[in-house]
């Protein structure tokens, strides 16, 4: 018989066998128990964070950068209440993540506590799935469930609330390798009759599109989906999300299509004859109008949810299963017929995309002496080598980031896309410096994002996290700012950033190194010096124009052959 | 349309909120939902009556399936089926009521289990239809209370949802 301990020592090693490296995490009265656990261990170590926001955040910045997923530790109450907003946002971008919250005992459960919240209700509609353990005996099985919803099918967030006495309980340890849950059995092989006739349909097009979203990225994709798109010779777009997983230089890809996608990408949606979505779920944002989507188009899409399929566009071929097993499927059947990709010169849809190409809808203002926000992405892009991994906090600055910084691989690009969370943006580059100590993470943000989770510098300092900051600072809230102006006649209503800090004197508060920039011609040199510093946070506060809006832009509820284009491109003059 | 979901889940505290709570979130219909035990006390057998269009119902399917918590489920529209529910009604019986009454609960194969000076309580089954033509068929004012306890179904032949 083996020895009976603690549940809390239950838990670490259990986090231990899991294969965790990190747990970021607050503590607090219901988790007292387990954080002398992890006093008394060494494998697993605890990051410790100044806010249980900035947790989740970390331990999703880490899961996307790694694929592994993240794990956060708070207490019960108000740490597990500050907690919703990161799984929140993991739960819409499909981030595998295990959160651990501590409970009232048992007995308390249900008589107002302190500390309690029911927080197994307060969390069920933003998780993949939560647990509350029952008695210590159950622990290690529900970590290892949690582990296995949380990292398979569609990942996502999974909560395990822990009641404080079930921590002090003594049980045998036994960690199964495997788990088998008869009610989740996520289906990764797509079917074979689907994959023939997707493909027949595929080889038989004249205006192809493939469309790729986050799913190629979280199910580590790229590779088949570059050997996919090369064996065809189609133009390609992504997502928000799905940003890297295909070369942004090669030249078969269109970029990024959407609200705020390029001119190329949403034209060629909008006239193609056969689109091919790969792991992409037809969010709002990159349809428009669900009346005027592709209106010409047989659909075709591959996801491993099948409650993502046909829920806001009907398709007409289905494919369940992962990502990579189906395209590897596809290019067997593509490679076999003996298909000769189309000829990016030659053929006849290429030159219409070309042409639409030519328009260069993301140009803007090069010889501004007001620094744009655009040349500082660029600038950044090139001095990188699209290769450094970027996190971004939400509004303008994303959506440039996501424009004109050139992402060549996978899990380099961290945003939140689908809840649109400010203050990711810091916490999340944490959690990819501490899983790439060696590698360059930066944070491009705004001045009213950065501040939504500034405490974690101070995270940073105690951990040595060199992340360095890039924060476009237009004294507005830029994205609302640019919405008041096109939708609400100028009213500028609340979107002002008045009595900003000196970012310069707080990122030296915190031990940090700041910069102020304020000339475009200082743009490059301060990036370079940043960079430069490898042991340093760096925390740039670039002033840039304040009127500056991201183009171009598909209106809400307008379709995509209704952008709007930067001013003075003149479309019909210019195809014409 | 209006369609019986039959849903077999584990019987794990909360598995009833994961439902009730996909069908607010996303703004679903629930017309009833019943739920109970099986012969295998590890799951509950839920029948849910909804209504929406077939791309709805297509959803809702989906995102039960989704649910953690849900084993197996079938729409029984889409086989040859019988519901049922159960309706107690306590009516007042009084006077040339109480004849009237107790023919009307003959004519509806329902029966009194329950009689006092002044009132009967009827115990009716049947298809939500059948219930629903005794409640017109009974004096309004004659009406004291009613329970329902929302459709349940099954389907007809070999047909059957189970592991």
């Amino acid at each position: 018989m083996a020895e009976k301990i603690r549940g809390a020592e239950i838990l670490l090693r259990a986090l231990a066998d899991e294969g965790v490296e990190f747990i970021f995490g607050y503590p607090g009265g219901a988790v007292l128990h387990i954080y002398d656990e992890i006093f008394k261990q060494e494998k697993v170590k605890h990051i410790l964070v100044r806010h249980e926001q900035g947790a989740t955040h970390a331990a999703d910045g880490y899961a996307r950068a790694t694929g592994k997923p993240g794990v956060v530790l708070v207490t019960s109450g108000p740490g597990a209440t500050n907690c919703v907003t990161g799984i929140a946002t993991a739960y819409m971008d499909s981030i595998p993540m295990v959160v651990l919250t501590g409970q009232v005992p048992k007995h308390l459960i249900g008589n107002d506590a302190f500390q309690e919240v029911d927080n197994v209700g307060i969390t069920r509609p933003c998780v993949k799935h939560n647990f509350m353990v029952e008695s210590v005996e159950d622990l290690a099985i529900t970590i290892k469930k949690a582990f296995h919803v949380a990292t398979t099918g569609r990942p996502g967030p999974v909560v395990v609330d822990i009641p404080k006495d079930i921590t002090a309980d003594v049980a045998e340890y036994h960690y199964p390798d495997k788990i088998e849950m008869r009610s989740y059995k996520p289906v990764t092989r797509g079917h074979p009759g689907q994959i023939k006739r997707a493909v027949d349909l595929i080889l038989s097009a004249k205006k192809p599109m493939i469309y790729s979203g986050g799913g190629v990225v979280l199910d580590d994709a790229a590779e088949q989906l570059i050997e996919f798109t090369r064996l065809l010779g189609y133009p390609i777009t992504q997502t928000l999300m799905g940003l890297g997983a295909y070369p942004a230089e090669d030249p078969q890809n269109l970029q990024m299509l959407g609200m705020h996608g390029t001119y190329e990408a949403n034209m060629a949606m909008h006239q193609c004859d056969v689109l091919i979505a790969i792991g992409a779920r037809f969010d709002d944002r990159v349809t428009g109008k669900l009346e005027q989507f592709c209106p010409h188009a047989k659909i075709i899409h591959i996801d491993i949810d099948p409650a993502s399929i046909s829920k806001n566009v009907a398709v007409d071929i289905p494919i369940v299963g992962s990502v990579s097993n189906v395209l590897s499927e596809m290019n067997k059947l593509i490679r076999a017929s003996g298909f000769e990709p189309l000829d990016l010169e030659k053929d006849a849809w290429w030159q219409q995309i070309n042409k639409w190409r030519a328009i260069d809808c993301m140009r803007y203002d090069r010889n501004s002496e007001i620094i744009k926000p655009q040349y500082v992405i660029e600038e950044l892009s090139r001095l990188t080598g699209g290769d450094a991994f970027i996190t971004s906090d939400v509004g303008q600055h994303q959506m440039w980031a996501a424009q004109y910084y050139k992402f060549n691989k996978p899990r380099r690009w961290i945003n939140s896309g689908g809840l649109g969370t400010m203050g990711f943006g810091v916490p999340a580059a944490m959690g990819v410096q501490l899983a790439y100590p060696d590698e360059l993470v930066c944070c491009i943000s705004g001045e009213a994002s950065l501040v939504m989770c500034i405490q974690e510098l101070s995270t940073c300092l105690q951990y040595d996290l060199p992340i360095k900051i890039i924060s476009l600072n237009n004294r507005y809230m830029g994205m609302v700012r640019q919405w008041q102006e096109f939708f609400y006649d100028r009213r500028y209503s609340h979107s002002y950033m008045d009595a900003l800090p000196d970012f310069v004197k707080l990122a030296e508060s915190f031990g940090h190194v700041g910069m102020r920039v304020e000339k475009t011609a200082d743009v490059t040199g301060a990036l370079e010096e940043a960079l430069g510093m490898k042991d340093r946070l760096v925390l740039m506060d670039i002033v840039t124009d304040q009127t500056e809006n991201v183009y171009p832009m598909i209106a809400a509820g307008k379709g995509h052959n209704e952008m709007d284009l930067p001013p003075g491109v003149d479309v019909e003059r210019e195809l014409s | 349309m209006r369609h019986i979901i039959s849903i077999l889940l584990e019987n794990e505290a909360g598995a009833l909120s994961r439902v009730a709570g996909l069908f607010s979130a996303r703004n679903y219909n629930i017309e009833s939902l019943t739920v109970a035990p099986t012969e295998d006390p590890t799951m509950s057998r839920m029948t849910l009556v909804t209504s929406g269009s077939d791309a709805t119902i297509e959803q809702i399917q989906k995102q039960l399936n989704k649910l953690i918590d849900v084993i197996k489920l079938t729409d029984l529209n889409e086989v040859r089926h019988i519901e049922r529910e159960l309706m107690l009604v306590k009516t007042r019986a009084t006077g040339q009521l109480r004849e009237e009454i107790k023919r009307l609960v003959d004519i509806f194969r329902g029966r009194i289990i329950d009689v006092t000076d002044t009132t009967y309580t009827i115990e009716l089954t049947g298809s939500g239809k059948k219930l629903d033509a005794f409640l017109e068929a009974l004096d309004s004012k004659a009406i004291i209370e009613v329970v329902r306890t929302g459709i349940t179904g099954i389907a007809r032949g070999e047909n059957a949802l189970k592991l």
